[in-house]
């Protein structure tokens, strides 16, 4: 078969997936538009009225806000390292879902950002930050470490994008409007799948792989650190680093096998997204599972064992106040996934989504038990008769905009799927479908013949 | 509490000793001119006292005027020549009067919530009886606040003294989180006293700002006029010393002894000393206490009801 009838062939599959909007998808991104709003509305009355809408206070200064940038980065960088991953290994599954990887890193990598604006006192001072920096503050690090992974990051997923805007933009079969059209030509950057610039292309992104590989580990470290150097009990922890690391790529691996799962339905993408797929990324999940278990138990063993008192006071407050938290983030998450994946009858796809679905949650409540029972348990007891001084509870601004970063999640996601074939046209053709794996030979001619018979 | 001891000294010689002499005219700012006199043209001459004893004259308009002249931010950060602050809190003699906190939130013009001095209620032993425990910034040697500090916000002094330029902060709260004596709160929502005239100074913490910390300063600007921090001055018990390290010097207003006697003698203790911060706030053990624990509950039921959760209290509310 011709490798540009291969190309019509999958642009024409595609086709309707960038052409046209269902009513369902269209009630849904109001939906989350609406959510988004709602957030946006809430963030307003938060900057109006002062931090004092929200349920921080001066024990729990970091509440929903930390525990979500802390959440959502370590998805970032996760998908972004296993996309790096993926780049290196050479097997014809992985094109179907790279692009899904992808578009998880930049999403999250936007959205993370905003919840560490929101913990912010004086937004209007943000630029402070790069006026008078000051190199002995993690939160410099930090800075130096996310605006350099935001940047790479972006430029790395635009390449890896790039063939597919000059696929979409060199086929006229496709019935977009004319500003579509021209914002691909726009993107496409002259991109004309030349020899030349495909070896050109594949060395830089082989290279930025690398580069994402060691910066994921930097700004995962530096993330850690923001906590583990203070003085804090549950906090000043020498496996901090290593630990959000597991935790953080464990969250998101299963962020991208929920959203596998939930593109492959709606887009009925059984034919690329298969069983293999989520079979590979279980076991992953099970191996993450079981080193994500090992560092939880190592971490909060050493401080029961050696029974200080103000390590105590905190492993005390996670048995009691925190009990069926502590339970769900980190017996559930460690164990549900082994169970799902060693059991062979169990290993469905529903299944393992669902098991990714419920440790989504499941870490996110690690990470929660992480920042705020340390905060509510300081050296100094809390003697305070304001209750909402002494345990932090969320109101509706935090839910409001942790809805919000959800919803803002949702709809850009949709959007893009909108914009860009959700698999990569480019990587099908170069890749698997050379060798004739990924699709059966039957499908391709099918497809063929059914577009040959339209066109006669 | 005016016991008869040749080593306790009234506070004018502690004054005169130490914190205000002259150096006050070479740093620009001055004590020597009374309150309201405006600016005199210069030509004026008058003679003030140089740290070394020597007796200078000097153009009246270098000195300024206080406490209508005020410290900028840039000039805060310098800190006064000479000088290391200390404090000394005798845990025997407090009763929680609490005259210490309301002083200071008067004159740092605070919210009525928000305290910069706060009165713990410690219970050391599940035997022993708790004792009161007045709890200020620790200004550390070491500060931990300071060291995470993304914008320089918070800095430290050459005299010891850990402040916060509420202009610079940004309110991240990492150095909230960083504090292990849970000395620094945040200013949540925004409050008419925050819209005040007056020159914002970090030596005064005046006038706090929305979406900023703050904490206790050890008011600079008492002892740049020679005067005890608000705290110290307040305290009916004289639970409170305050002086400098470099004089060997601590009053609490009505005895003047030498700090490190009274910290040898005393035996006393930094707070959480294991942590390395190193506090310049010292400790004297609640031995030998002038007054049972119970006189600290004579206030209203908010402030009561804040140490139900100390043992000796349930045990306490158990027997009623």
């Amino acid at each position: 078969m011709d490798k540009s009838e291969k190309k019509l062939a999958l642009v024409k599959e595609f086709a309707p997936m960038l052409e046209r909007s269902t009513k369902n998808s269209k009630i849904f991104m109001v939906f989350m538009l609406l959510v988004v709003l709602l957030g946006i509305y809430a963030a307003i009355r938060q900057m109006v009225d002062g931090q004092e809408v929200t349920g921080m206070r001066d024990n729990v200064v970091w509440g929903f806000y930390g525990v979500n940038f802390l959440y959502i980065l370590g998805v970032s960088y996760a998908a972004a390292f296993i996309s790096a991953i993926l780049h290196f290994i050479k097997t014809n599954w992985k094109s179907s879902i790279v692009r899904i990887v992808e578009i998880v890193t930049v999403l999250s990598l936007m959205i993370g950002p905003f919840f560490i604006f929101l913990c912010i006192g004086r937004l209007d001072r943000l630029h402070y930050l790069f006026m008078y920096p000051r190199i002995q503050s993690p939160i410099t690090w930090d800075v130096i470490a996310i605006t350099t992974d935001l940047v790479v990051c972006i430029v790395y997923l635009y390449l890896t994008f790039l063939p597919d805007f000059a696929i979409l933009r060199d086929h006229d079969e496709l019935k977009l409007p004319k500003w579509r059209k021209n914002l691909y030509r726009y993107l496409a950057i002259g991109y004309k799948d030349t020899p030349q610039q495909k070896a050109r292309l594949h060395k830089i992104t082989r290279s930025m792989s690398a580069m994402i590989i060691m910066m994921a580990i930097t700004v995962y470290t530096i993330l850690a650190w923001i906590f583990s150097l203070t003085l804090q009990p549950g906090w000043n922890s020498t496996i901090f680093a290593p630990y959000f690391m597991v935790a953080g790529i464990y969250a998101g691996l299963s962020v991208i096998i929920v959203s596998m799962y939930i593109l492959r339905r709606v887009y009925h993408l059984e034919d690329y997204i298969k069983r293999r797929h989520f079979t590979i990324a279980g076991y992953v999940m099970m191996i993450l599972a079981l080193l994500f278990g090992y560092l939880t138990f190592s971490e909060y063993f050493s401080r029961w064992y050696s029974n200080k008192t103000y390590d105590i006071q905190l492993l005390n407050s996670l048995f009691d106040r925190y009990f069926w938290y502590f339970i769900f983030g980190n017996y559930v998450t460690v164990f549900l996934p082994v169970v799902v994946i060693m059991i062979p009858k169990l290993r469905t796809i529903k299944l393992i989504s669902i098991t990714a679905a419920i440790a989504v949650l499941g870490i996110w409540i690690n990470r929660y038990l992480i920042v705020v029972p340390t905060l509510e348990n300081p050296y100094i007891p809390i003697q305070d008769n304001r209750m909402e001084f002494v345990y932090y509870s969320p109101t509706w601004v935090e839910w409001a905009l942790i809805a919000a970063g959800i919803g803002a999640f949702c709809l850009l996601f949709t959007l893009i799927t909108k914009f860009v074939p959700v698999i990569p046209i480019q990587e099908l053709l170069d890749g698997p479908v050379q060798k004739g794996k990924l699709l059966p030979k039957e499908t391709w001619e099918k497809m063929i013949v059914k577009q040959k018979t339209a066109e006669s | 509490m005016q016991q008869d001891n040749s080593e306790k000294k009234p506070r004018r010689q502690f004054l005169k000793l130490g914190l205000l002499t002259g150096a006050s005219a070479i740093t620009g700012v001055g004590m020597a001119a009374p309150d309201g006199e405006k600016e005199k043209s210069s030509g004026e001459k008058m003679k003030v006292l140089t740290p070394d004893g020597k007796l200078v004259e000097i153009d009246k308009s270098s000195i300024n005027n206080y406490p209508e002249a005020h410290v900028p931010p840039a000039e805060a950060r310098k800190g006064i020549p000479n000088r290391k602050f200390v404090m000394v809190i005798d845990l025997s003699k407090c009763r929680n009067a609490r005259a210490c906190v309301d002083s200071c939130q008067k004159a740092h013009n605070l919210l009525p919530d928000q305290e910069f001095m706060k009165i713990q209620l410690m219970q050391d032993t599940d035997e022993g009886t708790p004792y009161w425990f007045p709890k200020p910034c620790y200004h550390c040697e070491y500060p931990p606040c300071v060291k995470v500090c993304p914008t320089g916000a918070t800095f430290k002094r050459d005299d010891n003294i850990v402040l916060i330029d509420n202009e610079k902060c940004i309110g991240c709260k990492f150095c909230v989180t960083s504090c292990p004596y849970s000395a620094r709160i945040f200013n949540w929502k925004p409050d008419p006293s925050y819209d005040s005239d007056q020159p914002y100074s970090p030596e005064t913490s005046t006038p706090g700002q929305v979406g900023t910390v703050s904490k206790c300063d050890f008011c600079p600007d008492m002892l740049r006029e020679g005067k005890l921090p608000h705290c110290v001055s307040s305290c009916p018990m004289g639970v409170i010393y305050f002086g400098d390290a470099n004089e060997d010097i601590v009053t609490n207003g009505s005895e003047t002894l030498r700090f490190s006697e009274l910290i040898k003698d005393g035996g006393a203790y930094q707070h959480l000393e294991e942590l390395g911060t190193k506090p310049n706030v010292y400790y004297l053990p609640a031995v030998n206490r002038q007054f049972p624990v119970d006189r600290g509950f004579n206030h209203s039921d908010e402030i009561n009801s804040r140490y139900k959760d100390v043992p000796y209290v349930q045990k306490m509310n158990q027997d009623k």
